[in-house]
């Protein structure tokens, strides 16, 4: 019982904040708005037994997302709302777009005669990720690791306004960097 | 196998929190008078907390043009309850209030709402100098977090667990400060940098005029500095079962050592915030990324090879 | 708790993400589209590895490469817009249809 009043809590949360977000004026409250939903999905993600993985979204959906107001207050005009404004378009297609998504695939979700559950939940579920990530999906892991190392070095690429030419002139032989703001350990 | 407190535990938790914050807010008191070459005495300075609680509870609170007041009441109060989830892990002597299988992502999780809070508090007074701290917070928290999580994942590794209780029990022996200094070090400074503390009091800093904490006074003032005060209570007290080897010491019982563990990071911490200068944002930031990140790295790798030629997993 | 009620939440996710995503003109609400639509995958993958295989470790590996995917999504829709931003001062997708320097 208190189970399903749970579920049900979270996962109202979830989808009526994921909803407010394109609704309300106020930029800070959108983004803060996506977090709650975020952590309704995390609280979803605790119940079904997947203590470490639902923290971890917790952890870095709350990062994400104070990341994302920093650059949504950066680049929208009207960060805090104070004049309301539609920046919409193409509602309706895409709400015809989004229904129809919706229908098939809650449709699936009802109609699909799932397969009945197998096995049991490992006695650890964090060591058994652990050891799949080491182990048998070890590529998978290899992988992620590595696109994100292209994506580190990629996004300081394309965002960076000053690279090393401009600091070090064109020979990268000037004896010090013209930086305006000197960093903490004397480059 | 769970040992959590029994669940009167958790009641006892937010009065020990406080005990202890009262003590570090008199000793930094005494600190600061003794910093500023006009003593106070003890007795005076342990009245300070309760009279300065009483006064921001009498005083008027203060509201800005169009400030957006449910974020930053929001803020306030996600600082607090924050800090007091986060200590849910912390052994009381040996058993914690909650004994979670990843406490340490627990905790992790617990303290990064402080980025949020911090920033809305900073927003939510729809003020320029309130708002310049908010970012600050954000800028200095990128800079910490990872030397921070770099630690923590140091300390799961020589204990091979997540669970806070098995890292106590890893340090019966030896204590994780000597074969981990590297990442007691960067712990301790994220501490510090997370409750805002010390050298990394920037985002509060005076040349902002209170930063975040601006435009707060009255009640909202008194929710938020206890809250800030109560994370660096739970962070400090986090290195105790970390790298200080939680309660196992000779005589004491555990709780004793735990506690007098605790105060003396705080009292690190507190001389550590009167004798060392506020340093600036862009100087951390880049001391964070190009010194404590790889450091902190090669500490984990150098304990990941001493777990490994222990013959662990 | 059902795996179909799972689903329902995580499909009503997806679709207010894509609608979000195909509707709004500034690029950073066109990213939360996209975030609320991967938080929809996060909850199915959960879903799907409680109801179904509890004892393997795929639908927990989906998870992990699904969280990935959405810091990678951010991290790259910031740096283009910061790049975009820079040399032509835009912030809607309307002003950045063609995608000349």
């Amino acid at each position: 019982m208190i189970t399903i009043a749970l579920f049900g809590a979270l996962a109202v949360t979830a989808v009526v904040a994921g909803a407010l977000v394109f609704r309300v004026d106020s930029m800070a409250r959108a983004t803060f708005l996506l977090l709650l939903s975020f952590l309704a999905v995390a609280g979803l993600v605790l119940m079904t037994g997947l203590h470490y993985l639902g923290l971890v979204i917790v952890l870095m959906m709350i990062i994400e997302m104070v990341v994302m107001a920093v650059f949504m207050i950066m680049y929208m005009m009207n960060p805090a709302g104070l004049m309301p404004m539609s920046m919409f378009h193409n509602t309706r297609g895409s709400a015809v777009v989004a229904a129809t998504t919706f229908v098939a695939l809650a449709g699936g979700a009802l109609l699909v005669d799932w397969p009945v559950r197998g096995g049991r939940p490992a006695p650890d579920l964090t060591m058994a990720l652990g050891e799949s990530l080491m182990g048998g999906q070890m590529l998978t892991m290899m992988t992620l690791g590595v696109t994100l190392f292209a994506t580190i070095v990629g996004t300081v690429v394309l965002a960076t306004g000053r690279g090393r030419y401009d600091r070090l002139g064109d020979e990268l032989d000037a004896p010090e960097s013209d930086d305006r703001d000197r960093g903490g350990v004397g480059r | 196998m769970s040992t959590a407190l029994p669940l009167g535990g958790a009641a006892l938790l937010p009065g020990l929190l406080l005990a202890v914050t009262w003590a570090a807010v008199a000793a930094d008191a005494v600190a600061a008078g003794r910093a500023a070459g006009r003593p106070v005495s003890w007795t005076v300075a342990l009245g300070l907390p309760g009279r300065e609680a009483v006064r921001l509870l009498v005083g008027q609170r203060r509201r800005t043009a169009a400030g957006d007041e449910l974020l930053r009441g929001i803020g306030g109060a996600a600082l607090l309850v924050a800090a007091l989830m986060a200590a849910a892990v912390l052994p009381l002597g040996l058993r914690p209030v909650a004994d979670l299988g990843p406490g340490l992502v627990w905790f992790n999780a617990m303290e990064v709402v402080a980025w949020a809070a911090v920033w809305l508090v900073g927003w939510g007074a729809n003020s320029t100098v309130s708002l310049i701290g908010g970012y600050r917070f954000v800028a200095q928290g990128l800079a910490y977090e990872l030397p921070h999580m770099f630690a923590l994942i140091t300390a799961a590794v020589g204990a091979q667990s997540l669970r806070v209780t098995d890292v106590v029990a890893a340090q019966q022996g030896l204590w994780f400060i000597v074969i981990m200094p590297v990442a007691f070090v960067a712990f301790l400074l994220s501490a510090a940098a997370m409750a805002f503390w010390g050298p990394f009091d920037a985002p509060v800093g005076r040349d902002v005029a209170g930063g975040a904490a601006a435009e707060l006074s009255g009640v909202d003032r008194l929710v938020f500095s206890t809250g800030r005060w109560l994370l660096l209570v739970a962070s400090s007290a986090m290195a105790v079962p970390l790298f200080l080897g939680g309660g196992h010491g000779p005589w004491l019982p555990a709780w004793a050592w735990v506690l007098v563990k605790t105060l003396a990071v705080l009292g690190v911490l507190i001389v550590l915030r009167h004798r060392v200068p506020t340093i600036r944002m862009e100087r951390w930031t880049e001391f964070s990324w190009v010194v404590l990140v790889p450091a902190t790295i090669a500490q984990a790798l150098v304990v990941t090879l001493v777990v490994l030629g222990r013959g662990g997993i | 708790m059902t795996l179909q009620a799972f689903l329902v939440v995580a499909a009503a996710l997806v679709s207010v993400g894509l609608f979000g995503a195909l509707t709004q003109q500034s690029i950073v609400m066109v990213m939360m589209g996209l975030e609320l639509l991967l938080n929809g995958v996060i909850l199915a993958a959960a879903a799907f590895w409680y109801f179904l295989a509890p004892a393997g470790t795929e639908g927990q590996v989906l998870i992990v490469v699904v969280v990935t995917a959405m810091a990678i999504e951010m991290a790259a829709g910031f740096a283009v817009t910061t790049a975009i931003y820079r040399a032509k001062r835009i912030d809607m997708t309307d002003d950045a249809a063609e995608l000349r320097g």
